[in-house]
């Protein structure tokens, strides 16, 4: 009797020896099945409701398939991607996408450190400060949205012009005039939070007993934060940008409130909501779906690795 | 060795921590220190407003000078309860509690075993599996709800809750997996090794070891969960109407009205966010962990 799993495993009270290998995995089939059977119901039920519905949405891709013509319904080849291609909306919205993307993703990593780095200090209401840091990301999207779209932007009634009108300046109608920048103003306020979080419990995992003798040796504080904090951070400011960039991709909420996709800010997610209910072409929204899969798993590809290796860092523990 | 190593390192910690902390000026210390308190005051004054204009009248709401210190009033609560457009929050409300608390549990029911399989007894391709999991997250919801929607229609199902619950559970899933998973790795395993000794089946260790030792966490991956279904606007919007209609498709009711009904749609705003700021206060200290899908503890 060895302190080791793998020794008590074989040694289990069902009194018959199991095989294990070298890792100390079970080799006997009913053995492996008695480890996956707690999984199995998970598994299951993801396989179901997440990825059978994008087989469905790859066979419906080669269809022509309309809910105005209903008549006109059979095999459509590769003419829905080729229309998709061609269509010069949803080339702008993939630019969208892409602008608003990492726009928000930068200036709230910025912005996250910043306010990370001020958070990591002792001051006095330091728990009330971090608190309130957090509070925009626990408000519901679509009420941050209503919030910032009318008791904000309003060129009459908001806040903004209104305190302007208490120094004498003259607003101007922000969504009108800034639309995707209004947009990215409001997420920017929202997912500040989420990567001061992280980026916060980066730096409280730096070794203090390091950065002291640093200290004691000369270095400056700006040497200290770009020669030892930075490099230290880089993988908190990989993952949280990461998450962020994973939701923020899928934004709907914040575009379909303040602009309703008008004025050139209709992101991908947008688009398709519009090609599925207003012009309820099943055929063009499918190929549409399975182009913006393609497009993530090309870009998640690259960004799962960075994941990987925090998990095998984790496994090796 | 590693005595004789660490004897001088303490010591020059615990020289280095005095001028450490005066090498710093008083000024620079309490300069950020206000720094702070500014920088937190201006991300919680959107919400300060929210709720500020929420008690006013829709008179002074709208008035295009911030009216600070008018009187307050429950005036924009009483219309957004339907005192005068006679639309009914309520079972919206209903609907979103209803949709976010059972697909939590279902999350859990299905996340808890899952976790276990995948850290304490892991199955040989557990970090294919944990992949898997994670790699749905990265597929854009958006591309699956068309399918979903077909199907809904086709099987009669548009309108009803329990379709919108039974696509929140997948969408947290995997969250929850990881989450949880990143707490059974804390458990020490001699525990495990104790329990399978006492002769402990899987429901036993998982009852009388596991679930005390997780319950924060469980807890926390549960509000974590609920904040997220309860936040979901996109396919509460497509696939229910008006009946299983949740409280953010309510709220999209206030898209168009131009800057009108300001005090209302305030309070609109606040009573649909409180549960979901409730719920975060409460998981304050494991948020990070959660939303970082257990990668940050």
């Amino acid at each position: 009797m060895t302190t080791t799993a793998p020794a008590v495993e074989r040694s289990a009270p069902t009194m018959r020896a199991s095989q294990t290998d070298a890792q100390g995995y079970p080799t006997e089939p009913r053995a492996r099945w008695v480890r996956r059977a707690p999984l199995v119901p998970a598994f299951v039920f993801m396989i179901v409701v997440t990825q059978l519905p994008f087989v469905a949405t790859l066979v419906i891709s080669f269809f022509r398939w309309s809910a105005f013509r209903p008549d006109d319904r059979g095999f459509a080849g590769f003419s829905n991607y080729v229309e998709v291609f061609v269509d010069a909306d949803l080339r702008a919205s993939v630019l969208t996408t892409i602008v608003l993307t990492v726009s928000v993703v930068l200036l709230s990593l910025v912005f996250g450190l910043g306010v990370a780095l001020l958070l990591n200090r002792r001051f006095f209401g330091r728990g009330l400060v971090r608190t309130m840091i957090i509070a925009p990301f626990l408000v519901v999207p679509v009420a941050a949205a209503l919030l910032f779209k009318h008791a904000i932007y309003n060129p009459t009634f908001g806040l903004i012009n209104g305190v302007l009108g208490w120094f004498g300046l003259e607003g101007v109608d922000w969504i009108t005039q800034f639309p995707l920048g209004s947009i990215i103003f409001q997420l920017v306020w929202q997912w500040t939070p989420f990567m001061t979080l992280i980026l916060l419990a980066g730096l409280q995992s730096r070794d203090h007993e390091v950065l002291e003798a640093a200290g004691l040796d000369g270095a400056s504080s700006w040497q200290m934060f770009v020669f030892m904090t930075l490099p230290h951070m880089r993988r908190y400011l990989e993952l949280a940008g990461l998450l962020g960039a994973i939701y923020i991709v899928q934004n709907f909420d914040a575009v379909f409130t303040i602009t309703s996709g008008s004025l050139g800010t209709a992101n991908l997610p947008y688009t398709i909501y519009q090609t599925l209910f207003t012009a309820q072409n099943y055929g063009l929204a499918s190929a549409q779906g399975v182009l913006v899969v393609i497009g993530t798993i090309i870009v998640s590809t690259f960004a799962l690795r960075s994941v990987s290796s925090l998990l095998k860092e984790e496994a090796s523990r | 060795m590693t005595a004789v190593a660490a004897a001088p390192r303490t010591r020059r910690v615990r020289a280095a921590s005095a001028p450490g902390r005066t090498r710093e000026s008083r000024g620079t210390r309490l300069g950020l220190g206000l720094a702070a308190w500014a920088v937190g005051l201006l991300f919680v004054l959107p919400l300060v407003w929210m709720v500020l204009t929420s008690f006013h009248s829709e008179t002074d709401a709208a008035s295009p000078s911030p009216q600070v210190f008018a009187p307050l009033t429950l005036e924009g609560y009483r219309s957004f309860f339907g005192a005068e457009s006679g639309a009914n929050p309520w079972p919206t409300l209903i609907n979103s509690l209803w949709a976010a608390g059972v697909s939590t549990l279902v999350v859990i029911l299905l996340a808890v075993p899952a976790a276990y399989a995948l850290s304490v007894k892991p199955v040989r391709k557990w970090s294919d599996v944990m992949f898997f999991f994670l790699s749905t997250k990265f597929l854009p919801a958006v591309a699956g709800l068309m399918p979903l929607y077909l199907i809904a229609g086709r099987l009669q199902i548009l309108d009803n809750i329990w379709f919108l619950l039974i696509i929140y559970a997948a969408m947290n899933l995997p969250i929850a997996v990881w989450m949880l998973r990143s707490f059974l790795v804390d458990i020490p395993p001699a525990l495990f090794e104790a329990a399978s000794l006492d002769g402990a089946g899987l429901m036993t260790t998982l009852r009388s070891i596991i679930l005390p030792i997780i319950s924060p966490g469980v807890a926390a991956t549960a509000l974590i969960c609920f904040i997220f279904a309860w936040n979901e606007m996109l396919f509460a919007r497509v696939l229910t109407g008006v009946t299983a209609g949740t409280a953010p498709v309510f709220l999209t009711g206030f898209v168009t009205s131009q800057g009108q009904f300001l005090a209302q749609v305030c309070a609109a705003a606040t009573i649909v966010s409180l549960p979901v700021l409730i719920a975060g206060f409460a998981a304050q200290d494991k948020l990070v962990q959660g939303l970082s899908m257990g990668a940050v503890k």
